[in-house]
């Protein structure tokens, strides 16, 4: 029973002492590297499971760490809306890392790999941190952990381009992480409280002051620089198409929903709607940005030559969807904008593992060396096909699940222009997703790249343990969207929550 | 006029200071083509900030908060801002050391490390 209840700080502690483990290991045999760092990921996961059943069936966690009470110590914090964000994170990166084995030993030199399952491990763990603190110094010292491994992570690739990739990321990522730090330091001076839940009860006395307005512009512009927010994404493209498959799978989907998440956090938790809505009237700004930011990512690309960059400018375009939610800011488009942080997640996951599974294969994300793939990747092209569905939206996907919440609630906020909106960004997104779909269905192989693949018919496609992660995500994005009741049953006391309801 | 300005200025010159200090940083790394001097302008960024903490937990004449026999002295110092810098100090650290090892790799790679002729070698390959 103790140990039950203290779950919680296992979750990040214990990976913490896992990734010295792998290094350690690591100096005696490269090969327990992998098999310590897939069994942590893995019981990370079950072990967020265990607390978001315990979540929805008891309330809040709220868990003192070294028993020191909150406006002294941290705490760690997990209702149902962390809890949910938890799950899905933990489930994309144990999907991630069953994909990265066979990944990593052809992106990656031999030599780096102790370093790259210690990095990951970080990465992971940091984020986790991020997403169940209830603290905002602490949630600074997360974030930094995860971009520190995040950049070092998007080097390693053996290509020299991700040098300059991770570097332009580190300078936007590094003013991003000191403006959240003034932000947190203006926060501090105005209410003397570093806590999430107290500093929601001290601020609306000075929701005036000018200190507030300032804490809040630092931490938003702060975070719309970590989660690419259309004008800040510059970072993004290059970060995503450069870096080893592995890593654009893990940053792609776990590392942009947590910082979509700790956004979500503050403007709700911390700054609660009547600041966004009524104090500081920023939500109307935040629609109109969200609106330009589906129209530019997702024409910018159709523009691209290059399948991962393609799909990364494709994910400006679906931040915009999640920050469309945010700026409406009513439950039914809350609900939208927090199952298409699960749904995005899982049919990025997938379109970028297609896409490592490609460069896998045969070396090369030119769209234009695909022709006719379908024949020699039937399973790829096939996952591609049902992840681009739900991409576009088309039922009964998870995409088109969130997208109708979304419209739904820009309804119901009488917003019709912006629900017009989200309905280009679909069509648009069906454009950018049927490029590759006639390349690699109705493309003439003979014009495209060499023919070798009658050689190897035993693994043609791939290794199964990058196949089976890939069709299970594909096969996610059918089933959340068919079985949407259940994952309403966690996000609909979610976006409650966020409301300041319940 | 003049107290206004004191008031103003003088009085909280050392937020003055940490103002001009961030823009100082925030134009090196924009505007700086040298990738090194770009991380010497991230230093100095992040430095203003340390200042700033330092400077809002400051109490004229307050001393440390330490128990004595007769209790804890009347005037003293927030000690958690000074422990949130020491934190933040040592992620400047650690970033300053991953900035500065990426540039070495970039500049065993193309040997150049000004942002123009990068992005020439960059193009040519």
């Amino acid at each position: 029973m103790t140990i039950i209840n203290h779950i919680p700080v296992f979750l990040v502690a214990i990976p913490i002492l896992a990734s010295l483990l792998i290094l350690a290991t690591g100096w005696y045999d490269r090969r327990f590297c992998y098999p310590i760092a897939l069994i942590t990921i893995l019981s990370q996961f079950l072990a967020s499971l265990a607390i978001l059943l315990r979540v929805l069936d008891g309330g809040t966690i709220r868990y003192h760490l070294g028993s020191w009470a909150p406006p002294l110590g941290i705490e760690l914090v997990i209702d149902s809306f962390n809890g949910f964000i938890l799950v899905a994170i933990l489930l994309l990166a144990a999907a991630t890392i069953v994909y990265a084995r066979r990944s990593v030993e052809k992106e990656i030199a031999p030599d780096k790999i102790v370093s790259f399952y210690v990095l990951f491990q970080l990465l992971v763990t940091g984020l986790v941190g991020m997403t169940i603190t209830g603290d905002v110094f602490n949630l600074y010292v997360f974030l930094e952990i995860s971009s520190i491994a995040a950049y070092t992570l998007i080097a390693s690739s053996r290509k020299p381009h991700s040098y300059l990739a991770s570097f332009n990321y580190l300078i936007l990522g590094s003013i991003a992480a000191g403006f959240i730090l003034l932000g947190i330091g203006n926060l501090y001076v105005v209410t003397g409280t570093l806590n999430m839940a107290e500093l929601a009860t001290l601020l609306p006395a000075s929701y005036h002051l000018a200190t507030v307005h300032s804490a809040f512009l630092f931490l938003m512009i702060g975070f719309s620089i970590k989660v690419a927010f259309f004008p800040l994404h510059l970072w993004l493209p290059d970060a995503y198409a450069e870096s080893p498959s592995a890593v654009t799978v893990l940053i792609s989907t776990v590392m942009a929903k947590v910082s979509v998440y700790a956004l979500f956090r503050l403007l709700f938790t911390v700054f609660t709607t009547a600041y966004i809505i009524d104090s500081f009237p920023v939500t109307g700004f935040i629609l109109l940005m969200a609106t330009v930011a589906i129209v530019a990512g997702a024409v910018l690309a159709i523009a691209q030559e290059d399948l991962k960059r393609m799909l990364a400018y494709s994910s400006v375009s679906q931040i915009g969807y999640i920050m469309f939610a945010l700026g409406v800011a009513n439950e039914i488009a809350l609900e939208g904008g927090l199952l298409h942080i699960l749904g995005h997640a899982v049919m990025k996951g997938c379109l970028f593992m297609v896409a490592g599974l490609i460069i896998y294969r045969m070396g090369t994300s030119r769209l234009s060396d695909m022709k006719g793939l379908s024949k020699t990747m039937p399973i790829s092209c096939a996952a591609f096909a049902l992840a681009g569905a739900s991409m576009i939206g088309i039922p009964p996907t998870i995409g088109f699940m969130s997208k109708y919440y979304l419209v739904l609630g820009a309804f119901e906020a009488g917003l019709w222009p912006y629900a017009a909106v989200l309905l280009v960004g679909s069509l648009l997104a069906a454009i950018y997703i049927w490029r590759f779909i006639e390349i690699a269905y109705f493309g003439d192989p003979h014009g495209g790249h060499d023919e070798d693949h009658h050689t190897h018919t035993a693994e043609r496609e791939g290794p199964l343990s990058m196949l089976a992660p890939m069709v299970c995500l594909a096969i996610l994005c059918l089933l959340f969207g068919i079985f949407v009741e259940v994952l309403m049953g966690a996000v609909g006391p979610a976006a409650l929550l966020l409301l300041g309801g319940a | 006029m003049i107290e206004s300005f004191s008031e103003l200025f003088l009085s909280r010159y050392n937020y003055w200071m940490a103002i001009i200090l961030m823009l100082i940083g925030l134009y090196a790394l924009i505007a700086k083509q040298n990738l090194v001097k770009k991380i010497i302008g991230l230093n100095i960024f992040q430095t203003a900030i340390f200042l700033f903490y330092i400077s809002f937990a400051e109490v004229r004449g307050g001393t440390a908060p330490i128990y004595t026999a007769e209790g804890i002295s009347a005037l003293y110092v927030n000690p958690l801002p000074h422990v949130l810098i020491l934190t933040a100090i040592v992620v400047g650290v650690s970033v300053t050391a991953v900035a500065l090892s990426l540039i070495v790799r970039i500049y065993e790679e193309y040997g150049v490390i000004d942002e123009d002729e990068l992005m020439q070698v960059v193009r040519k390959r």
